[in-house]
Parts: structure tokens; C-alpha cells; sequence
């Protein structure tokens, strides 16, 4: 086990909705070390998202504490997370959020663009090594618009891999994509775990938690599970079983 | 601030949306034409008419004679003899703002030409009074002092007189005219200067020099006005109080006396013309400033809807690491980016405008430095004030609920 990325301690998260008090998060704790690849699981309203959401320092708890690569989040400012999150954090969205009519390129340069320490060849060199790392070193100059789903996507991983972040987190990152497609995906995010990336794949799919190395699952704002894979399967070997689409 | 890195999103942002682009600028270019357009035109005929009022002589001063009573009845200036010539030789000599100075007594009567005949006005004048009426002798010259001490007979005529009396185009020069059976030699021909705008004939005009009018003629000893100019336009206060304190001293009024002279000056004439044009300046200004208001109203529109439009792509840009700050300056950038180049677009076209109008409708128009400068600043500064609010809403927002919304 490498050192610890992230680590939770009684988190709790309420949102006040008119005169009620939602509870979505009722004291998680865990903590993840680097290189590991871990699916947060649960049914919808179990927390997931709110949880993904303090995860990505784009919310904070209402109560407990979360570090962040050592780093205290807790009582962090809206700025101070926003530089955090630039420096520490890669974010892969189920809708894949790249910017229109722009191309692979520049859409993976656009979390270096917010940091002014970087040159504009070294922005550059880095956007064109995390797409080749993805499989779309022939692919940098074309547009959002003129790529499918899974290229879409994997441009996306590329933009989340260009600052090297602490921590990789997905959001149902193959929720739009066909089951071939999100084996693809699924392989790539295998290849990453492979090369020492910790990656964070929040989904409601159970299918995908045998590809991950640690499952936990939520229900109701607890962790209910919380266990280790010993077995993982292999994208790569189920995309070959998988029968040829026909369709392509 | 990464000011260089924000600059080229907004850039690219704004490639990306030509159209929008365009149509948020549209407002702005509009109104800038717009003011420069109307400015031009407002000025243009403005200074048409100070041309003209100039092209009589802007520096003119006129003096008549004027407020005698004579047991309590006012008398008709004309019938007043209070300006004498020694008045004006008092004046030619002692004031020191003063570029040129002349009698002036007029006579009417027939003028005759072999069989040809035209009734006209003759002035009799001194040598400066082209000078100050600002007239060109074309052909042959202007009479001179030694005339003038002679009371010679001689004559210098404008164009429509030469039109009227020689018909058949032989050369006036040197050839005699009648006046009330008394010769005068033509010596010179005035350049024409046509109807001014009162549409009065200015080439209807027949110069002799005023001794002769006085003593051949009239047989009288006043002079019936002066003619003077200032040495320049903003001397021609100066010059007024000066002609006054001398006529005073030399008709010997006593400090309660009135004046028993009147001196009139062409600037004022050209205050009630300018404060015409300026009233229909100023309301071609209205209409052009509430274009310009329309154009910032629209680009706030434009970016209003824009950043609504463009939540999610807020919501990634923060997600990413991009701070309020950082989305506030990049909508700002791009407001300023759109308010420059409309507002450049803006000059070129109205610029463009006001020749046009200028070729094409042959209306005097004059382009105002300050108008382009004006336009160009309160443009950009719309654009700036009415991007800000977006701006901030955009800024506001919240990362997950930026990501979220559909």
C-alpha cells in the first residue's frame, strides 16, 4: 500500500430543503491510498453524488474532515478549492462536458490554461502525451462535434489526466456509452490503474465493480460495504469475448 | 492573474460564437455610426453657415450713426450726421486692433452704358473696404488713395453689373459708365461671389471711392457708416471697446451722455446662426446617444442570455480549476473585445456614412475628432458596465449546479 490520498473521517453533509433536514451523508469514513482503483456504489439517493461531490472539493461537509493529499479541505475557501482542484483532482463526467466546436487539443489543455505557471509549450506537450496515452494521438485536431461517444469520452479521461492529478474521479463515466464502448473505456481506465493512477469510479452499474480493486458501497448516507478485490477481471478479455457489433 | 492565458479563452470563446458575436456587436457599431453620423451633419451644417457668415467677413465691425434726439423724437440713422471723416481718420490712426478701416456712403441711381442701362446702388468706400468684405478684384485693379484725394471718377463693378451693362462681352476695362450723367471709368472687376444666403446678389455692386460719392455726387459732409475689421476674429471685443472710447472722445459726450453711434459686429449675427445649429447639433446628439444605449442594452441582453446559454460550460471551466475571478474576467474580456471592435467597426462605418452623404447627397458634413473619441469610449464603456452584471452572475455560480443544469 502507497501512502493515503484521501481520507475521510465522519463526514456529514445536510441540506436544508425548506424546513426539513436532508441527511445525505450520515458520518462516512474511509481512507484510499495511491494506486487503487475504487467504484463508490449505490442506488440513486444513497449519497453517491454528494459524496463525489466533497470528493472533488466542489462541496464541503457539513461536518468532519476530509484531506486531500494531506491537505485540509474542510475549511478551505471557494478559490482555494478551485486551485485544488486544478492541481489535484481529475474530473471524467458521464455527459463528458467538453467544450463545443473545439478540438481534442485544446479541450485537454483547458485545466493548464487556469494554471499560470505552466508555458504554453509545456501546455501543449502535455495535452498531446495525455492524448496519446488515451489512443487519440491521431485525433488532437479534431472537433468535439466530429467524435463518437467513446472518443468523446476518452478525450475527457485525457483532460483529467493532463495536470496530473492526485486522484482520478469518474462520474457513471460510461453511462452513455454502449456496453462495447464502455469496455473500451473500462480498458483504459484498467491501463491507468495499472500505471499507479488512484482512480474513483462512482456508479450504479454492479457489473463494473469486478473490474475495480475495492468496492464500497453506499445506502442511505452509510457505508454499508467495504471490501477489497482480490479477483479482478479483465476488460480487455470480456471486450474480446464480447460478440462483434455489427452495426460498426 | 494568468491574464495572457485568459485573454485566449476569451478569444476562442468568442470565435467559437461568430454570429453571437457579431450580433452583440451589431448594437454597438449601430450607435457608434450613428454618433459620428449625426455629429458630422450637425457640424457640417454648422460650419456652412460660420463659412458663409466669414466669406461676408467675420471680423467686421459696423458703425452707424445712431440714439440722437433732437427734443425728445428719435431720428432715422440715415438722417443722422453725427459720423464725420474725421471720425474715421481719428480711428485709422489710433486704433491699434483694427487690420483695415472704411468710410461708407451710398447713392442709388441708373447706370448707363451705350444703349444699355441698370438701375444699382453704388457705394462710395475707402482702399481697405475689399479687404474687409472679403472680395477679390478679378480683372484690372482697385482704386487707390490718390483717387481717393481726388475724388476721382472711377469705378470698380461686380458681375452682374458688367453682365447688364455690357452685354455683349467686350471688356469693361477702361471703358466709361454713367451715373446720374456723371462719367465714371471702370477700372476694375470684382470676383464673383454670388447669393448669399440671405439671397441677396453680392455681385450687384459698384465701388467708388467715397470722396467722390461725398463731393460730386451728394455734396455732403457725414459719412453714413464705417466699415472695419478686427485684426482677428477674437480681437473684435477689443476693437469695439476702443472705437467706442475714441468716438466718445471725439464727438466730446460727457460720461452721461449715450452713445450717439451704434457699432454693430458680424459675430453677433453668427452667435443667433450658431445657437441655431447648435440646438439641431444637440438634438442629432440625443438621438445618437440613445443608439448608443440601445447598442449597451443589447450587448447586455446578448450576454445575459449567453451566460445562461453557457452554465455547463461555466460549471466544467470551475470544475477544472477555474475560479469566479477567472470566469468573471474571461466575460469581461470578452465584453471589452466586442465593444472594441464594434466600436472600431463603428468609426470605419460612420466614417464611411458621413462621406457617403457627403458625395452622394452634397450635404456639408465634418467628421469631429472628439465625436469619434467620445463614441469610442462611451461604447466600450457600456459594453464594460452592461458585461459586468452577466459577468458576476457567472462568476456566482455554483460549480454543481453549473454542471447539473440542463
Amino acid at each position: 500500500m502507497g501512502k493515503t490520498v484521501i481520507e475521510l473521517q465522519g463526514i456529514r453533509r445536510d441540506f436544508i430543503v425548506g424546513d426539513e433536514t436532508v441527511h445525505a451523508l450520515r458520518g462516512v469514513s474511509f481512507s484510499i491510498s495511491e494506486g487503487e482503483f475504487v467504484t463508490i456504489m449505490g442506488s440513486s439517493g444513497s449519497g453517491k453524488s454528494t459524496l463525489l461531490n466533497i470528493l472533488g472539493c466542489l462541496d464541503t461537509p457539513t461536518a468532519g474532515e476530509y484531506y486531500l493529499d494531506g491537505i485540509s479541505v474542510r475549511k478551505m475557501s471557494k478559490n482555494k478549492r478551485a486551485i485544488l482542484r486544478n492541481r489535484k483532482i481529475g474530473f471524467v463526467f458521464q455527459n463528458y462536458n467538453l467544450l463545443a466546436k473545439t478540438t481534442a487539443i485544446e479541450n485537454v489543455e483547458l485545466p493548464l490554461m487556469y494554471n499560470a505557471d505552466i508555458s504554453s509549450a509545456e501546455r501543449r506537450q502535455r495535452a498531446i502525451a495525455a492524448l496519446q496515452s488515451v489512443g487519440l494521438g491521431d485525433r488532437m485536431e479534431h472537433k468535439s462535434n466530429q467524435m463518437s461517444g467513446g472518443q468523446m469520452q476518452r478525450v475527457a479521461i485525457a483532460r483529467a489526466l493532463v495536470n496530473n492529478p492526485a486522484v482520478i474521479l469518474a462520474d457513471e463515466a460510461t453511462g452513455n456509452l454502449d456496453t462495447r464502448t464502455s469496455f473500451e473505456i473500462l480498458v483504459l481506465f484498467q491501463k491507468l490503474h495499472a500505471e499507479g493512477r488512484t482512480i474513483i469510479f462512482v456508479t450504479h452499474n454492479p457489473d463494473i465493480s469486478s473490474y475495480s480493486s475495492r468496492n464500497i458501497r453506499l445506502m442511505d448516507g452509510h457505508v454499508i460495504e467495504d471490501t477489497v478485490n482480490t479477483d479482478i477481471l479483465s476488460a480487455e478479455k470480456t471486450l474480446a469475448e464480447l460478440p462483434a457489433n455489427e452495426d460498426d | 492573474m494568468n491574464w495572457s492565458n485568459l485573454f485566449k479563452i476569451s478569444l476562442k470563446a468568442l470565435s467559437n460564437n461568430k454570429m453571437r458575436a457579431f450580433l452583440t456587436m451589431l448594437g454597438i457599431i449601430i450607435g457608434v455610426a450613428a454618433v459620428i453620423t449625426m455629429i458630422a451633419l450637425g457640424q457640417g451644417a454648422k460650419k456652412n453657415i460660420q463659412d458663409e457668415i466669414s466669406g461676408m467677413g467675420s471680423n467686421m465691425i459696423m458703425i452707424h450713426p445712431g440714439g440722437e434726439r433732437r427734443g425728445g423724437v428719435r431720428l432715422d440713422p440715415s438722417e443722422m450726421q453725427t459720423l464725420k471723416e474725421s471720425d474715421y481718420e481719428v480711428l485709422r490712426k489710433e486704433n491699434l486692433f483694427l487690420a483695415g478701416i472704411s468710410p461708407n456712403v451710398s447713392m442709388s441711381g441708373q447706370l448707363v452704358s451705350g444703349n444699355s442701362n441698370y438701375p444699382s446702388s453704388v457705394s462710395g468706400v475707402g482702399t481697405d473696404y475689399i479687404a474687409i468684405r472679403q472680395l477679390n478684384v478679378a480683372e484690372g485693379e482697385m482704386f487707390t488713395e490718390t483717387d481717393i484725394r481726388k475724388s476721382a471718377k472711377v469705378c470698380v463693378i461686380g458681375t452682374t453689373i458688367v453682365d447688364n451693362l455690357f452685354p455683349d462681352g467686350s471688356n469693361p476695362i477702361g471703358r466709361i459708365i454713367r451715373l446720374n450723367q456723371v462719367p465714371l471709368k471702370v477700372i476694375g472687376i470684382l470676383e464673383s461671389k454670388g447669393y448669399n444666403s440671405m439671397g441677396m446678389d453680392q455681385d450687384d455692386i459698384v465701388l467708388v471711392p467715397y470722396t467722390t460719392v461725398m463731393k460730386r455726387f451728394r455734396a455732403i459732409d457725414y459719412l453714413e457708416g464705417i466699415f472695419a475689421s478686427a485684426i482677428t476674429e477674437d480681437m473684435t471685443d477689443l476693437a469695439t471697446a476702443d472705437i467706442e472710447e475714441i468716438l466718445r472722445r471725439q464727438h466730446k459726450l460727457k460720461d452721461s451722455d449715450p452713445d450717439d453711434f451704434m457699432i454693430r459686429t458680424q459675430q453677433e449675427l453668427s452667435e443667433i446662426l450658431n445657437t441655431t445649429t447648435n440646438l439641431l447639433t444637440t438634438l442629432l446628439a440625443c438621438i445618437a446617444g440613445i443608439s448608443l444605449l440601445v447598442g449597451g442594452i443589447g450587448i447586455m441582453n446578448i450576454m445575459y442570455v449567453s451566460v445562461t446559454e453557457r452554465t455547463r460550460e461555466i460549471g466544467l471551466r470551475m470544475s477544472v480549476g477555474a475560479r469566479g475571478i477567472d470566469i468573471l474576467v474571461q466575460f469581461l474580456i470578452e465584453a471589452i473585445l466586442i465593444s472594441i471592435t464594434g466600436g472600431i467597426l463603428g468609426i470605419l462605418l460612420g466614417c464611411g456614412a458621413s462621406a457617403a452623404v457627403r458625395w452622394l447627397g452634397n450635404w456639408p458634413v465634418a467628421i469631429q475628432p472628439w465625436s469619434v473619441i467620445l463614441s469610442f469610449l462611451v461604447c466600450t464603456f457600456t459594453g464594460v458596465f452592461f458585461g459586468w452584471y452577466p459577468a458576476k452572475k457567472a462568476a456566482a455560480l455554483d460549480p454543481i449546479d453549473a454542471l447539473r443544469y440542463e
